[in-house]
């Protein structure tokens, strides 16, 4: 007996039903906690459409990251949520959504539905390229190696959305700490949590970057657990938020991008292009890249998280 | 029907769900949510085709993989940024509304 | 042999399953926060604990099963940690539905 259909046929069901009532419910915080299960639900669907590094990637940010960040500015925006629910649109405006959202889904599930036949895919030339690589799972290959632009312009672009939250502070508070100061409750649950798992959350990061050549994993899915292994500790109030004027702190958020752009034009004398790496060194170079995004993606996401700066350095 | 199809519906619909709450919903962190569930809709349909890709062993066509994969982390610091806006209004003008009153009072309604 | 395990997998995962179920109607359905958090801790630890149990004559490899432990200990840690701030911020906030 077959159980995947039923699998795959709740779990849509499922994910639908967490969709609608994360729009539909009242409470914003209700509606948070919903997206972040959301996050998770739609992580199974990835493991079933065999994207399991989709799928790391979608729990760890979809889930827990996007769901930290959003409970936070729903507990702090909720004084304002019954005013703001006053504003909801004329039933007109209501139905004009619904047509037009029917509509849209409409046409995307005819094109699910006419997609060409065989699929166009990439995957041979991946094949036959992997081996020079040196790597053994086919996603790296193409973030690390076959589309690299694409990657060292994402770690930017993380930098840049990094600046433009810090350019919302405070003129008095630029340069300062970011998000509130967090107490320490010495003998609490959190403290204690925030204690005992950074370093079995490191331990696994490392592991998660390392295998994430041949396996499922890599930098991104690892530097936000490192991001989150830092939150915590920041959450618990082990340590606090440094400010972001530190040197430290800046070079940090750069090293990835800046590792990633000196290999990239290292390759133009030495392999012939921009991004090249040189025969036979390109899984060490590759390495060296992923170790160095993967330090950059965490301090940029748990900062990303954090906010802009809202404090004074000295409080 | 396949199961890839089944999720390719299932991403169509999201797409659908998101843009209702994203017009519908008054409370701005409400539309980055509606926003995001697009999005996901959006990378499900990435997915599908990815799956859709499959040969030689591998699970998947791992080019649109890739893609996804940047995508949500990109998706997330564009998510963090508007969050970061609407705090920054919270802030600046007391409510989180964004219809603009003749009163600053915001309980006309 | 292979039988005898493959029906200890059966039984196993089928009562962390009817545990993951008896968790959630509980959750949908006791009154107040505590009892909940009761409900839920029933199927966090034991129906995954039954659920990694049944699965471990299944991996390929010592490690693998040792992931499966890991998980299994990790999210008792989570479980109960994560409980024990929801109850006490019910609890300082007073008795609610």
């Amino acid at each position: 007996m077959n159980m995947a259909p039923l699998v795959d046929g709740s779990l849509v069901v499922l994910i639908l039903a967490v969709a609608i009532w994360t729009i539909a419910v009242r409470d914003s915080f209700a509606a948070v906690v919903g997206y972040a299960i959301y996050g998770l639900m739609l992580a199974l669907a990835w493991v079933r459409l065999a994207a399991i590094d989709a799928a790391l990637t979608e729990a760890a940010i979809g889930g827990g990251l996007t769901g930290v960040l959003l409970i936070r500015a729903a507990v702090r925006l909720r004084p304002t949520e019954s005013v703001v629910a006053g504003d909801s649109p004329a039933w007109f405006v209501k139905a004009l959504a619904a047509v037009l959202a029917g509509a849209v889904s409409l046409a995307l599930a005819v094109v699910v539905l006419t997609l060409p036949e065989p699929a166009p895919t990439l995957a041979p030339q991946v094949a036959e390229h992997i081996a020079s690589t040196g790597l053994g799972n086919a996603v790296t290959a193409v973030l690390l190696a076959f589309r690299a632009t694409d990657t060292l312009l994402e770690a930017v672009v993380l930098v840049f959305a990094l600046i433009a939250v810090w350019s919302l502070a405070p003129d008095r508070f630029w340069g300062g700490r970011p998000g509130q100061h967090y107490h320490l409750e010495a003998n609490g649950m959190l403290a204690y949590l925030a204690r005992l798992l950074p370093p079995l959350g490191i331990v696994v990061a490392i592991y998660v970057f390392w295998v994430g050549a041949d396996l499922p994993g890599g930098k991104f899915q690892a530097g936000t657990l490192l991001a989150a292994m830092w939150l915590l500790a920041i959450m618990a109030g082990l340590t606090d938020v440094p400010e972001v004027r530190l040197v430290w702190v800046r070079i940090a958020l750069v090293t990835g991008s800046a590792v990633f752009l000196i290999i990239g034009f290292a390759g133009v004398p030495f392999a012939g292009a921009f991004l090249a790496y040189p025969e036979g060194y390109a899984k060490p170079l590759i390495l060296i890249i992923e170790a160095a995004s993967m330090l950059s993606i965490a301090v940029t996401l748990a900062l990303l998280v954090l906010g802009p700066p809202e404090r004074r350095g000295q409080s | 029907m396949s199961a890839t199809t089944l999720f390719g519906l299932c991403g169509a619909l999201l797409v659908g769900v998101g843009i209702y709450g994203l017009v519908v919903n008054p409370q701005p962190l409400r539309k980055i949510l509606s926003f995001n569930l697009i999005g996901s809709g959006v990378f499900l349909l990435f997915g599908v085709v990815a799956r859709r890709g499959a040969a030689l062993g591998m699970g998947g066509d791992p080019v649109p993989q890739a893609l996804v994969i940047t995508g949500i982390v990109v998706a997330f610091s564009a998510t963090a940024l508007a969050v970061a806006l609407l705090l920054r209004l919270h802030d600046a003008s007391g409510t989180a509304s964004l219809t603009t009153k003749e009163s600053p009072e915001p309980s006309d309604t | 042999m292979s039988q005898l395990l493959d029906l200890w997998s059966i039984v196993a995962v089928s009562a962390g399953v009817f545990f993951f179920l008896a968790g959630t109607v509980g959750l949908l359905r006791f009154p107040d926060t505590l009892t909940r958090l009761h409900a839920l801790t029933k199927a966090d630890n034991l129906g995954l604990g039954l659920v990694v149990l049944g699965l471990l004559p299944r991996v390929s490899s010592p490690l693998a099963g040792l992931k499966l432990v890991c998980v299994w200990l990790l999210v008792l840690l989570a479980g109960a940690i994560a409980s024990q701030l929801i109850a006490r911020t019910a609890h300082r906030s007073g008795p609610k539905a």
